[in-house]
């Protein structure tokens, strides 16, 4: 036991000491602490550096609210940045340390920042930083290093998350007495109820409540039944657990609010345990659809805004409880409380009662009369009415207040400054309730005046508020609240409440409104005076706000932008109203026409491991391979990703680069024969008596006269005229054709046939299925490429007479039936064999076989594209970008003439006949070893005057081993018209490289090879 | 998120289905008769009207079929959903 633990039954476990290190030094702490908590027992009230003037802060709260203890939780991989020390429960051999000071906190060498910090006002970034803009990187760098921010793990993260999703029809957000209650309510109908709670244990409030009383002479703080308030949160979970249909989760936080009761939650299952002892999964996303939702979720107590109200020692007066009551933490030795409602007074009662003198209640109000403040009275403590603290003596921990009379109309301090010696203030300035979700949900929070608060108004989706949250503070309300919210939402989910509910006996206690008071008046201006903190997290100060006010800025969404106001961590829990209320009283207008900023998702941060939850690595996305990717894998290939296909870029041999690989491949293609896996391209089964109709509005040709057994090269444009797609379509029936599609458009073209026979072609009778995974095509192309096929096959007759370019053969191959199509991406001889995909290694191994003598070689994508860019064959997505017409590309011939099609009016529009737009060109550099980069820009000359006319881009660029030279295709502007025109291309190192435009075709521009 | 009621398969998740833009934008009959201006309007101009909005959806990983939704645009409710070929709600 320390000097600061009070020897009183608290919510630890005393047996069970627990060690930590924060910052380096080894401390003691006890089961059940959190690691705010255990170090406050251990003495310890500096715990971070504020982040723009490095102010020593302490904890301010005890909960999600808590502002400025902010740590880095562990090391190495297990780190987690940016923790709230009162949320962390302590365990063994825990290590933490604070994130924005160095080397300390005791010694910050940037709080010298705080001496300049009448250079650092409000949007300081914006006005200082930006000048010259070349340095605002040296700038970024060093803010960065002092804005307080934890750092992320440099390791990968050992820790599995996961998902889960759940329907319920009530979910109750907040365990407190209104969650309890409402669950309860439910949870007897039979309904099947989710209980959300975000600490450790259920009870909410009633947690921080003083057990009992201490000693005969005083009184329980408050009773349920006539017995400890915990006592009757035992008994409800005790029946809750009962209940089948009722899920409890604790350490769990409803993080957003979406459409259709849609709610998201982060359970924390093992951040608890030990590193080396958690098991499982560390935390879950539960993704909640709700018939009905009830929020419960409290309020928070806000801060009042006076000079120096940052220093270590001044605390929110139910924090103060919630340390002494359920942390048995002795907060200091002499307290003053300044409240301006009745609920602080409780916290002086319960001080006192620890033992810790409070030296007075300073209160706003005249004579206060409540209950509470009674009681605080005939117990002998000093209430100082009419009176507000106006500025706090003392640097890492308070050592006195400043104390003066407040006016009647609030707007002055008057009189002598009476200065009262302590080290601890329990500041009140009334409750906001979390309306955060009731936000999110789409409810718009209204201003209440006589409770001073914002509370929620009427709902939008199926949801009602309970308790605290609501402005219902006392406890007897929150609890009679809980049980109408609960029994409502199960009867509207169509279960059948218990009849009547009794509600617990709860001592009424009477309680007089509090006075408006968000920020103390000053003798001095805001920004003369000492620092008034309204955000401590992110060092916002009521000059802050009064000079965006001054400088124009009207909307609260602005402000807070413009200050910071409410960022962060912080999300506007304890600053956001009393910033509001500034920005009010600077413009003159009340607080509801300023409103509240917008409350987003995420109520408290939630890990990036959470959101993620399985979907990393192999799992992120589904990977395609075809049905010969073993055989590509046994034989070295190197794969590239198309789409989510795994696709072979080409097969180095033992020594070869792959510059060399794919040198070898095009060689022995265009000399040969290659082989080339060509199962990716999506393929389309087409049949119904209208097909042919559907393929003329698809396609930019005309395709009735198609005749079966044969093939055709189709263009389909969108409907403003541009390239979307391409590939070869035959005609297997009289009603029955096959598509194939660019690999990597498959599923959008389906999607697009799809869409126009559905919405605009209904009565075509067309049907569509996608067989891309059922069969493989395996390319045999090159000069030798005949007789391999034929070796393969005995029922089709592969001469030139009998099987002509763009026909389709049906036969055997290989033992196997088959689809073989006379057709050609690279202007050789070639025919693309589909079969099976169950047979496809069984027919790939035999044309290996039939292709040794003739030396056939596998080639990849790499290949693929360089022999297609020698014929100038285009691919949709590289040579074209979504602005690329037909005539843009040179391919006026695929255009018919005498038919409507998608995208055909389109290509008469003003824009499309323009001079000046891009043409496909081929470019061949002066250099012929030199190959353009892919994506480089083109101008006519580097030298010409700023700025230097684009003319384009180059989007295909390789070496050309059947050419000896580089090649590359480009969309440059009036390309059409520039054949034998240099231009150049600047690379990011300043080098400048010429090319000559040419024709796009760059090898056998009379098509002799492929008609053989 | 929401959940659609695909009118062939039921209530489910947003995540199945895809979003097509404006329902009942009729491709004209002859575009060649239009001026750039009138094809135009068709290819581009949309309502984008704060409220009421009937626009399609597609039952993606689902039936893959296309059917009209009326949804507001400012609350994302969505008043009835209706099969391709039936008339718009009155009034819309």
């Amino acid at each position: 036991m320390t000097a600061f633990r009070l020897n009183a039954p608290a919510r630890i476990d005393t047996r069970k000491p627990l060690t930590f290190t924060f910052n380096g030094k080894r401390y003691v702490g006890q089961a059940g602490d959190t690691l705010a908590s255990a170090l406050l027992a251990n003495g310890v009230s500096v715990v971070a550096r504020s982040w723009k003037y490095h102010r020593p802060r302490g904890f301010i709260a005890s909960g999600v609210e808590e502002p400025n203890a902010i740590v880095q939780l562990e090391t190495g991989a297990h780190t987690v940045p940016n923790a709230r020390a009162t949320e962390v429960e302590l365990y063994e051999g825990l290590t933490a340390t604070s994130v924005n000071c160095w080397p300390s906190v005791d010694h910050d060498f940037m709080a010298i920042t705080g001496i300049f910090a009448r250079l650092m006002p409000a949007g300081f970034y914006y006005k200082t930083f930006m000048w010259p803009k070349s340095l605002w990187m040296k700038y970024e760098h060093y803010i960065r290093k002092a804005s307080g921010l934890g750092t992320s793990p440099s390791q990968p993260d050992p820790d599995r998350y996961d998902k889960m999703n759940a329907h319920c029809d009530v979910l109750v957000v907040g365990g407190g007495p209104a969650g309890l209650a409402a669950a309860l309510a439910a949870g007897r109908s039979g309904a099947r109820v989710i209980v959300v709670d975000q600490q450790n244990e259920f009870g909410g409030s009633l947690l921080q409540v003083r057990p009992a009383a201490r000693n005969s002479n005083s009184k329980a703080a408050c009773t349920i039944d006539g017995a400890g308030p915990m006592k009757w949160v035992q008994k409800s979970l005790a029946e809750l657990v009962t209940m089948p249909e009722v899920r409890l989760l604790p350490r769990s936080t409803v993080f957003g609010y979406h459409d259709q009761n849609f709610l998201t939650i982060n359970q924390r299952r093992c951040e608890h345990l030990r590193p080396d002892d958690r098991i499982g999964t560390r935390e879950r996303v539960w993704r909640v659809r709700a018939k009905q939702v009830v929020l419960a979720t409290g309020a928070m107590e806000r801060p009042i805004v006076f000079c120096n109200n940052d220093r270590p020692g001044v605390m929110l007066a139910s924090s103060v409880s919630a340390y002494t009551n359920r942390y048995a933490v002795r907060l200091g030795a002499r307290a003053v409380i300044f409240t301006n409602n009745d609920s602080a007074y409780q916290t002086a009662l319960d001080l006192a009662e620890a033992g810790i003198a409070v030296a007075a209640i300073v209160d706003p109000r005249s004579v206060p009369g409540g209950s509470l403040p009674m009681q605080a009275r005939s117990t002998g403590i000093t209430i100082i009415d009419n009176a507000v603290v106006v500025n706090v003596h003392g640097t890492k921990r308070v050592s006195a207040v400043d104390v003066m009379a407040l006016d009647a109309g609030g707007n002055n301090v008057t009189g002598p400054v009476k200065t009262i010696a302590c080290d601890l203030v329990a500041l009140s300035g009334g409750w906001s309730p979390a309306v955060h979700l009731h936000a999110q949900s789409g409810g718009r929070p209204r201003f209440d005046e006589a409770r001073l608060c914002f509370v929620p108004a009427d709902s939008v989706q199926v949801e009602r508020s309970a308790g605290a949250c609501n402005g219902a503070f006392q406890l007897q309300a929150c609890i009679t609240e809980g049980h109408a919210s609960g029994s409502e939402a199960a009867r509207l989910a169509g279960f059948v409440p218990p009849q009547a509910m009794t509600s617990p006996a709860v001592a009424v206690t009477s309680e007089e409104p509090p006075r408006a008071l968000w920020i103390v008046p000053s003798t001095q201006p805001s920004n003369r005076g000492p620092k008034q903190f309204v955000d401590l997290q992110n060092d916002v100060t009521a000059s802050d706000i009064v000079l965006a006010a001054r400088e124009g800025y009207r909307s609260i969404e602005h402000v807070k932008r413009y200050t910071a106001l409410g960022f962060g961590t912080e999300q506007g829990k304890l600053g956001n109203i009393n910033g509001m209320a500034i920005l009010a009283g600077t413009l003159g207008h009340d607080i509801a026409s300023i409103g509240t900023t917008t409350f987003r998702p995420n109520y408290t941060p939630v890990t990036f491991g959470a959101i993620a939850g399985r979907d990393l690595g192999d799992m992120f996305e589904p990977i395609r391979t075809t049905a010969l990717h073993q055989w590509h894998e046994e034989h070295g290939a190197c794969f590239e990703n198309v789409g989510q296909w795994k696709r072979p870029s080409y097969y180095p041999r033992p020594g070869e680069t792959m510059h060399d690989a794919v040198n070898r491949e095009c060689l022995a293609t265009r000399t040969g024969v290659g082989i080339m896996d060509a199962s990716t391209l999506g393929k389309i089964d087409i049949q119904g008596p209208d097909s042919a109709t559907f393929l003329n509005w698809v396609y930019t040709n005309a395709w009735s006269k198609l005749a079966v057994g044969r093939s055709r090269y189709g263009l389909m444009l969108d409907e403003n005229g541009m390239a979307m797609d391409d590939g070869v379509t035959t005609r297997l029936a009289e009603h029955h054709y096959l598509m194939t599609t660019t690999t990597g458009g498959a599923a959008r073209v389906m999607a697009w046939l799809e869409r126009w026979l559905q919405t605009e072609w209904p009565y075509l009778r067309v049907y569509l299925t996608s067989v891309t995974d059922h069969w493989a095509t395996c390319a045999v192309v090159g000069p030798n490429s005949r007789k391999v096929v034929q070796a393969t096959c005995t029922d089709i007759d592969f001469s030139p007479e009998a099987f002509p370019f763009m026909a389709s053969r049906e036969g055997t191959v290989a033992g196997v039936t088959a689809r073989v199509v006379r057709i050609s991406f690279s202007g050789e001889l070639a025919f693309e064999i589909n079969v099976s995909a169950n047979d496809a290694r069984h027919v790939w191994e035999a044309l290996m076989r039939a292709g040794e003598p003739y030396g056939i070689t596998p080639y990849g994508t790499e290949a693929m594209h360089i022999l297609r860019a020698e014929k100038g064959f285009i691919i949709v997505g590289q040579d074209t970008d979504g602005s690329v017409t037909p005539n843009d590309l040179g391919m006026q011939w695929i255009v018919a003439k005498g038919k409507d099609f998608i995208g055909r009016r389109s290509l008469t529009r003003f824009d499309m006949m323009r001079e000046g737009r891009k043409q496909l060109v081929g470019l061949l550099t002066e250099d012929p070893a030199m190959v353009l980069p892919e994506g480089g820009q083109i101008v006519e000359r580097v030298d010409a005057a700023l700025p230097i006319p684009m003319l384009g881009h180059v989007t295909s660029s390789y070496f050309s081993a059947n050419l000896n030279r580089s090649i590359a295709l480009a969309l440059v502007k009036d390309g059409s018209r520039r054949a034998g025109e240099t231009v150049e291309i600047p690379l990011a190192t300043g080098k400048v490289i010429r090319a000559v435009i040419s024709t796009t075709v760059f090898i056998d521009p009379d098509e002799a090879k492929q008609n053989v | 998120m929401l959940i659609i009621d695909c009118p062939w398969c039921g209530p489910r998740e947003q995540t199945e289905f895809s979003y097509g833009g404006e329902a009942h934008i009729a491709r004209p009959a002859d575009p060649e008769a239009l001026t750039d201006e009138q094809w135009g309007d068709y290819l581009f101009m949309r309502k984008n009207p704060r409220g009421p909005h009937l626009e399609q959806w597609m039952h993606t990983y689902g039936c893959r079929r296309w059917f009209n939704v009326e949804r507001d645009t400012v609350t994302y409710r969505i008043a009835r959903v209706y099969k391709p070929g039936e008339s718009a709600p009155e009034g819309l």
